[in-house]
């Protein structure tokens, strides 16, 4: 391991801190708009869709989509600058 | 040509393009047949993946199964592709560094036991299992309806297709097949559901053409929501379960999706640990093409059916509801004897009774599409059952040949045990035909099971192998076995042993035996950092491989080891 301990840790600190923000937003757009607050939502309307119920049905789907590619982009970024990456 | 020529020609096509693949990719060496040498792009297994994932449920009973539930069939719309974040942000990249092939694998060195990769192997040949029946009479039902050959048959010609290109092309073969099937259900998929879309609401786009207008100021739902209420039903919009009901049912499939072996396997299957990590983002976009369209698919069905069925004259009901109702998969019983169909929701008065499957199998007949799609609707729910079934036997195949034979016997030459893997495909191959034939009678339920223990099994320990350094081998053999026996005690006490009892009242804290596999993940995390705690952290070595597995740095040469 070409890395020093300190910085390995640092590494492991801002992985875990990108998993903690995104699987927040993860929460929030599937079981908080689908389930918790969906009757909230639901008074909201974009164009036939109640906000709620669209979420629970499309929105939290096309969200998955965008946190695993933010996901992607951020981490292919940290490695290159710890200088762990594979190439 | 008619419509059952087509159907023939068309599955028939996409048989040969399999068999095909299947030759062209055959296996080599063990390493091939168990991962497909390591070598998969993330595109390919991105593909692969989705293939892999939607099974003969996903495409046939999905839509049908939102279609009579509304806003509570959201639970596997999210459940089903929420997993894929939990595996591509805390799974896919770490195991794809520690290089090994098999989940009990991973399980057996980390928490350095055999006793523990026996455990593992066990959950894993029983999820694999139970899943696999399922597929394979989704096969013969699919040509018993299709071709009009009996559901043995189908079964039959089922397996020797998979036994092919499974038993000899293994993971690569695989592999390759599954980006194949993807390309064929997803088309078979969207081309009714483009027309359908288009004729109700004149929007081509499915997703949305769901939040589009029937007519003139009046959105789809909303008159969904009047039709139905006007008969008694509850909105389609809102749902019946319970809020904690909702979210333990999300939780468990989304957590069993990551926890899925033959899911996880195929991200062991591509060269970098980057490249895990953009394979799933891959996976979640083509599975999504199909899980965003399921919903409209589910209204536009719901809205038709009602639309051409509901009070009209029992005599002049469209040649689509006559057709399906020779298979029973539509079922109309004048019972007041007033010559028009009621669809009612209490049982003692409805008149109307449709199977969920019929959403996306009729889809082609009431766009009034031409033949040849129905030909190709037959084919993507055929792709769907193989693909699906296709991985969980290489699975199970892997277990016996490397978990437990090669464990126990480490001498055995690569190329005995690529023949072992191969015989053992065959041997689970001829065990799930038997199954698809003589189905348990419980086919229904196993994907509560499946689900269930997957969640309650795999996910924690995994999740806690690659995140905590303390976690012991005494802590991950308790935490599965607590996590196993609790949900497999649960769902089978509501299932198959009180089965009358298996209503809210009855369930603990109102949560339903699908949504069970949370609440044992969550007993599997106790009781795993509990007897952690009590008992000796994990040796140096060990701790090792954790830090190593945390960076992805050198995951080619892993491979290796």
């Amino acid at each position: 391991m070409s890395s020093s301990p300190t910085k390995m840790e640092q590494y492991w600190k801002k992985n875990l801190q990108t998993l903690g923000i995104l699987l927040f937003i993860w929460f929030i757009v599937s079981f908080g708009f689908g389930i918790l607050w969906v009757e909230e939502l639901n008074t909201i309307r974009i164009g036939g869709f109640k906000l709620g119920f669209w979420f629970a049905q499309q929105g939290a789907i096309y969200a998955f989509l965008v946190l695993i590619f933010v996901y992607v982009v951020r981490m292919n970024k940290l490695d290159k600058e710890f200088n762990v990456n594979e190439d | 040509m008619d419509l059952l020529a087509w159907t023939y020609l068309l599955v028939g096509l996409s048989f040969a393009l399999y068999l095909g693949i299947a030759i062209w990719s055959r296996a080599g060496s063990t390493e091939e047949f168990y991962v497909a040498g390591g070598g998969v792009s993330p595109l390919a297994n991105g593909l692969a993946t989705a293939a892999d994932w939607m099974s003969a449920a996903s495409f046939m009973s999905m839509a049908g199964l939102i279609s009579f539930s509304g806003y509570d069939g959201s639970v596997y719309l999210m459940g089903w592709t929420g997993g894929y974040v939990l595996l591509a942000l805390l799974l896919a990249p770490y195991l794809r560094k520690f290089g090994k092939f098999t989940v009990p694998d991973f399980v057996g060195d980390r928490y350095y036991s055999n006793k523990a990769r026996v455990v593992a192997v066990i959950c894993a040949l029983f999820i694999s299992f139970t899943y696999v029946a399922g597929q394979m009479r989704g096969v013969g039902i699919v040509f018993s309806r299709y071709l009009e050959l009996p559901i043995e048959w189908g079964v039959v010609i089922g397996m020797a297709i998979v036994f092919f290109y499974a038993v000899l092309g293994g993971m690569k073969g695989i592999t390759y097949t599954q980006v194949a099937q993807y390309c064929v259900l997803i088309f078979a998929y969207m081309v009714p559901a483009i027309f359908i879309s288009m004729q109700l609401t004149g929007n081509p786009i499915p997703q949305l053409g769901l939040g589009g207008e029937v007519a003139e100021g009046v959105p789809l739902l909303d008159k969904l929501d009047g039709v139905l209420g006007d008969l008694g039903f509850s909105d389609y919009t809102s749902g019946k379960k319970s809020i904690p009901d909702l979210f333990m049912i999300t939780l468990a499939l989304m957590v069993g999706t990551a926890g899925l072996p033959h899911v996880i396997v195929r991200f062991f299957t591509v060269p970098k640990v980057k490249d895990a990590r953009l394979s799933a983002g891959y996976a979640l976009a083509f599975i999504a093409i199909l899980y965003t369209t399921a919903p409209a698919v589910a209204a536009f069905g719901m809205y038709n059916i009602i639309q051409s069925t509901s009070e009209k004259p029992i005599d002049q009901l469209p040649e689509w509801v006559l057709n399906w109702q020779q298979t029973k998969l539509i079922q109309i019983e004048d019972k007041n004897g007033d010559g028009l169909v009621q669809y009612l929701p209490d049982p003692a008065s409805n008149e109307l009774n449709i199977d969920k499957d019929i959403m996306v199998l009729a889809g082609p007949e009431i766009a009034q599409l031409p033949d040849w799609v129905v030909g190709l609707v037959a084919a993507g729910a055929m792709a769907a059952a193989l693909s699906t079934a296709a991985g969980l036997l290489l699975v199970i195949s892997t277990s016996i040949s490397r978990d437990l034979f090669k464990t126990f016997r480490p001498e055995i030459s690569d190329k005995k045990e690529l023949r072992i893997a191969r015989l053992s495909a065959a041997g689970a191959v001829i065990l799930a035909g038997y199954f698809g034939i003589n189905p348990p009678g419980f086919v229904a339920e196993v994907v509560a099971f499946a689900f269930g223990l997957a969640a309650s099994s795999f996910f924690p320990v995994i999740l806690l192998g690659i995140f905590s350094t303390r976690v012991n081998k005494e802590g991950a053999i308790a935490g599965m076995l607590t996590g196993l026996v609790f949900t497999i005690s649960y769902i089978s006490y509501f299932k198959f042993v009180h089965p009358e009892l298996n209503t809210a009242e009855h369930w603990w804290w109102g949560i339903s035996p699908e949504g069970i596999g949370s609440l044992g993940m969550a007993l599997n995390f106790l009781v795993c950092f509990g007897v952690s705690w009590l008992t000796p952290p994990p040796p140096k070595k060990v701790q090792e491989l954790i830090q190593e597995i945390r960076i992805p740095k050198g995951a080619g040469q892993a491979s290796n080891h």
